[in-house]
């Protein structure tokens, strides 16, 4: 049996990590392989698409109303879903209390204590909150966990930005670690050349655009009724992308330190695919009635 | 051994100074002094109130320990709830020896550990329902509590649980005060800043509830602030305040209560023991009642009679005759003391290392004693509490701020003072290297130290220590017969 594997998604808020995840992940049982999710976002929406259900009851939801998450038993915290992915949903507070980074904390050592990562397992996938706001959101890319990081993102600007920043997260945790950059996800929103676009960021980066995922309307058909595109119509083409992905991620050798750029460089990035204008220094701190003066002086 | 000159004190601390890194060396020249009474400003020749160094053994305790022990731990008729996990609480509980009077567990607390015990749940989900639920809880087991502080440990400030609201409401539920305190362990530099923090909130929740009540005011109103009461200092120091004629309306906070606390800006004058720990009240009931304030030391007859003299000249002349009283009804008393433990203590040399005020406060008593005090330093002072130190201190003798085990160590093996005076963790190091040693802290299970009474057992306890017959017995480890010449002789035996 292969080593385990486990890889992490991040990405910009709204970008689509749960569901690219869950269709890929979907692919990737139907092909034979041992998958978990664990999702680590305490709106816990990153396994309703295998399961078919709301929203898993999470592991720190269940510590709480045990009492404490060491009253908890695995079979407790995991369901299995289609083609026998096993997950998992870490949790959380309400938006505005309490401190979510330490629910991921203390789910993923639950998981690790009490056995999750068994042997016959072939990839673990972590879905992991938009924005990497404290420690807690980095604990699937320390030591001993993921490896290898995906961020899905796509040709709009601030999507973009994220994934530099998600870089620069990566290369502190490299440098001391195993974890490594394995591509970028480019889940189309339709922009303009952004297949070329998200291809010249990842060079930058030191990577690949692995896979650029069409859009199409048929996955918001299949996530209305809690589906992957592979259950929910596994003829279609769309299901046929994920599977490209899928496969493309199994025989994925090339993982990098990455090698975030700064700000200008990718302005001037974006500015040469026309997503931002050059900026006009001249007006930078002039009020509506400074230029109105000027205009009329002019 | 005589006192150390200007250049063997310098030369002692360049010696000590020697094994840090250079960067550490730097930082802990800046407070490290040579005293000097005739600078007005201590800010030229020591720093204070800045971060300890990380690896060095500081003694520092945090703001949570500055806030729920100190300042709002004695108030006894308030239940301080020590919000997050239990050790906090726990370890704070009952350890100051604050006496007060009372029947725990009805209308005192203070000994009793209320926590909010946090789990890894609390942290995830955020404790605000809890701390309500709890508040509740209290006010049903103990109905006779006449207010509630949240006291908050670290986790509170980092997960940012809105204990305002929540003490509000619950404020308003139960029609008493819940005064929420922002004193996290991580703020600051020392406990000092929990000093600050805690005075803060007793401004905003506490010190104007009573403005517009109904108070039968004496013109010889006072209140005692920042007398913790330790083995019974407040009390030692009230009795001669009322034999003065002066009528103590408050103790802040040794054996004190929300009441006097809230009646305290009907005084005339606000009498300020520890200036470090709640100068910050004196000055803002100074600027928004107008009440002045002074500080005073009832540490030996010396400043005791200063004190006294100096409190009666803010009122008529049945105080200033009443002072006077006081002070010759005491002397023979203090005459007899002082003629018992002088010949005995006479030249005795003294390092100190203590908290808020005690490091230049007790040096009278000392003096009066015959004994001389040869260095001192605090754990938390700032710039000002060092400005009246240097006054108090012989020119030429050690000041050390926040000092570390290292130096502390390292001084007294080489100043080899009669006594040292300081906190439990330092004990039992001096003790083993041969010198007698008072804990500064607790008064060492004893006290009262404040006021005449004080006194007495002031000197008692210090001849007790410097006279005990032990310190003959005990032979150091350093005066013993080496491991290997032991072996030999005992080779040489058989």
């Amino acid at each position: 049996m292969a080593k385990l594997r486990q890889c992490a998604i991040y990405g910009k808020g709204g970008i689509g990590k749960s569901t690219t995840t869950q269709n890929l992940v979907a692919a990737l049982a139907e092909s034979g392989k041992k998958v978990m999710i664990v999702g680590c976002d305490p709106k816990a929406d990153s396994t309703r698409l295998i399961l078919h259900s709301k929203a898993q009851t999470s592991v720190m939801q269940l510590a709480a109303e045990a009492g404490s998450v060491e009253d908890l038993e695995l079979e407790d915290v995991m369901n299995v879903g289609f083609g026998g992915i096993k997950c998992v949903e870490s949790g959380g507070p309400e938006p505005g209390v309490g401190c979510a980074g330490r629910g991921v904390i203390t789910a993923i050592n639950f998981l690790e204590e009490e056995g999750a990562y068994d042997e016959d397992l072939d990839f673990v996938f972590y879905d992991v909150l938009g924005d990497v706001v404290c420690g807690g959101f980095a604990m699937p890319i320390r030591e001993n966990k993921a490896q290898e990081i995906y961020i899905v993102c796509s040709g709009e600007m601030m999507a973009m930005y994220a994934a530099n920043n998600i870089c620069k997260g990566i290369v502190k945790y490299a440098n001391s670690g195993s974890v490594r950059l394995a591509g970028l996800i480019c889940n189309s929103r339709n922009t303009d050349r952004e297949d070329e676009l998200v291809m010249a960021l990842a060079a930058r980066l030191g990577t690949t655009m692995i896979h650029f995922v069409p859009r199409d309307n048929a996955v918001q058909h299949a996530e209305i009724r809690r589906m992957t595109m592979v259950e929910y119509d596994p003829k279609h083409k769309q299901a046929d992308e994920y599977r490209q992905l899928a496969s493309k991620i199994v025989n994925n050798k090339n993982f990098v330190i990455p090698t975030p750029i700064e700000m200008e460089q990718l302005e001037d990035l974006l500015m040469e695919f026309g997503i931002m204008e050059a900026e006009d220094e001249s007006i930078v701190g002039k009020t509506a009635a400074e230029l109105a003066a000027e205009a009329v002086a002019a | 051994m005589a006192a150390l000159t200007r250049e063997e004190t310098e030369a002692l601390i360049a010696e000590v100074l020697e094994v840090y890194p250079e960067k550490a060396r730097k930082d802990r020249a800046k407070h490290l002094a040579v005293n000097d009474p005739t600078l007005e400003q201590s800010k030229k020749c020591i720093t204070s109130n800045r971060k300890s160094l990380p690896g060095v053994m500081t003694i520092r305790g945090c703001a949570y320990a500055g806030s729920r022990g100190v300042v709002w731990g004695p108030i006894k008729d308030m239940i301080h709830i020590s919000h997050g996990p239990v050790g906090c609480g726990q370890y704070s509980r009952g350890g100051r020896r604050n006496y007060y009077v009372g029947t725990t567990g009805v209308d005192t607390f203070a000994e009793i550990n209320f926590t909010s015990d946090f789990q890894e749940k609390d942290i995830v989900f955020g404790g605000d329902k809890k701390l309500a639920k709890l508040i509740g809880e209290i006010d049903t087991l103990f109905p006779l509590a006449k207010g509630i502080s949240v006291q908050s440990e670290c986790p509170i400030g980092l997960i940012g649980d809105d204990i305002e609201a929540v003490s509000k409401k619950m404020g308003a539920e139960l029609a008493k005060p819940v005064v929420p305190v922002r004193c996290e362990g991580f703020r600051g530099v020392s406990q000092s800043l929990g000093h600050h923090i805690a005075n803060d909130a007793i401004r905003d929740w506490v010190l104007d509830r009573r403005d517009n009540a109904a108070f039968e005011s004496t013109p010889y109103d006072v209140a005692i602030i920042g007398d913790y009461n330790i083995g019974g200092d407040a009390w030692s120091s009230r009795i001669l305040l009322e034999e003065m004629g002066l009528r103590v309306i408050a103790q802040w906070s040794g054996d004190g209560t929300l009441t006097e606390m809230e009646n305290t800006p009907k005084a005339k004058l606000n009498l300020l023991h520890c200036y470090r720990s709640m100068n910050y009240i004196s000055r803002h009931m100074e600027e928004k009642y107008g009440i002045p304030w002074i500080e005073y030391n009832f540490f030996g007859p010396t400043k005791i009679i200063e004190s006294l003299r100096e409190i009666a000249a803010h009122f008529d002349d049945k105080i200033k005759e009443g002072a006077e009283r006081v002070i010759a009804r005491y002397q023979p008393m203090m005459d007899a003391i002082i003629a018992k433990y002088k010949p005995r203590l006479q030249g005795k040399r003294v390092m100190l290392y203590v908290g808020g005020l005690r490091p230049r406060h007790i040096i009278g008593a000392y003096e009066d004693l015959g004994m001389i005090v040869v260095g001192t330093g605090y754990e938390f002072a700032h710039g000002d509490d060092y400005d009246r130190t240097m006054k108090e201190m012989g020119d030429a003798t050690l000041l050390y701020d926040d000092v570390t085990g290292f130096e502390f160590e390292e001084f007294v093996a080489k100043i080899k003072p009669d006594l040292v005076g300081s906190g439990i963790k330092e004990k039992y190091i001096f003790q083993k290297m041969g010198i007698p040693f008072r804990q500064m802290h607790s008064w060492d299970y004893s006290g009262p130290y404040h006021g005449y009474d004080g006194f007495a057992i002031f000197a008692r306890d210090m001849d007790m220590a410097i006279s005990n017959p032990v310190w003959n017995k005990l032979t150091p480890p350093w005066l013993k017969p080496k491991a290997d010449e032991t072996i030999a002789e005992l080779k040489k035996a058989a």
